[in-house]
């Protein structure tokens, strides 16, 4: 009987995500820090390098799927349970960062970068957390 | 729920990175699966009783739960 090499997989797929996600920051950082220091302010510059961040970020978004049906099903259940984790702790923050916005309570406007540091740090503690809990 | 999965891999002389390597996952679920804390899907329960050549229920024991 011949076996296949689960490891083997799950190394080419996490080094794909990795160059992925790479290459989506890399897009991310141009299209926000472009027009103001490479392009000068170019409208069509900015909306081709934002149209190719959105198709970096498909990419992306593909190769994490190809992690995650490469990883076996309890690490699939370990991450599934990390991003419900993170999906309803984003949003109940996220709502409430925005009303805390909206009804003045705090000086400054709502930024999309604290919730998105908001969903790094849940998703790692969650998944750390899983992994912890199957040791 | 238990199981005789350490001890059959035992009398195979399998270590778990062997036994992970034919069941196509991880090291880490077999040592899950064998102290109780992961229980496998039925596909990954029939590939395990067939590797083992035994019928899924000489391997695993639902009516017991005080493992974990």
């Amino acid at each position: 009987m011949e076996y296949t090499n689960m490891n083997t997989t799950v190394k080419k797929s996490v080094v794909k995500l990795a160059m992925w996600t790479g290459a989506w920051l890399l897009a991310t950082a141009l299209a926000a820090f472009g027009p103001k220091f490479i392009w000068d302010g170019n409208t069509l510059i900015s909306a081709i390098f934002i149209g190719l961040n959105l198709l970096v970020g498909v990419g992306m978004i593909f190769a994490n799927i190809h992690h995650i049906t490469s990883l076996d099903e309890m690490m699939q259940k370990i991450q599934l349970e990390a991003m419900g984790i993170t999906l309803g702790i984003t949003l109940i923050t996220g709502i409430s960062y925005s009303l805390l916005d909206t009804a003045n309570v705090i000086a400054q406007d709502a930024e999309i970068s604290f919730l998105i540091i908001v969903m790094g740090l849940s998703y790692m503690t969650a998944a750390a957390i899983g992994y912890r809990k199957y040791k | 729920m238990r199981n005789r999965l350490k001890v059959l891999r035992a009398e195979y002389n399998f270590t778990q990175a062997d036994l992970a390597k034919k069941l196509d996952v991880s090291r880490q679920t077999v040592h899950a699966i064998e102290s109780g804390k992961y229980d496998p899907s039925l596909p990954l329960a029939f590939k395990i009783a067939r590797l083992f050549e035994q019928p899924i229920e000489e391997i695993f024991d639902d009516r017991v739960n005080d493992q974990r």
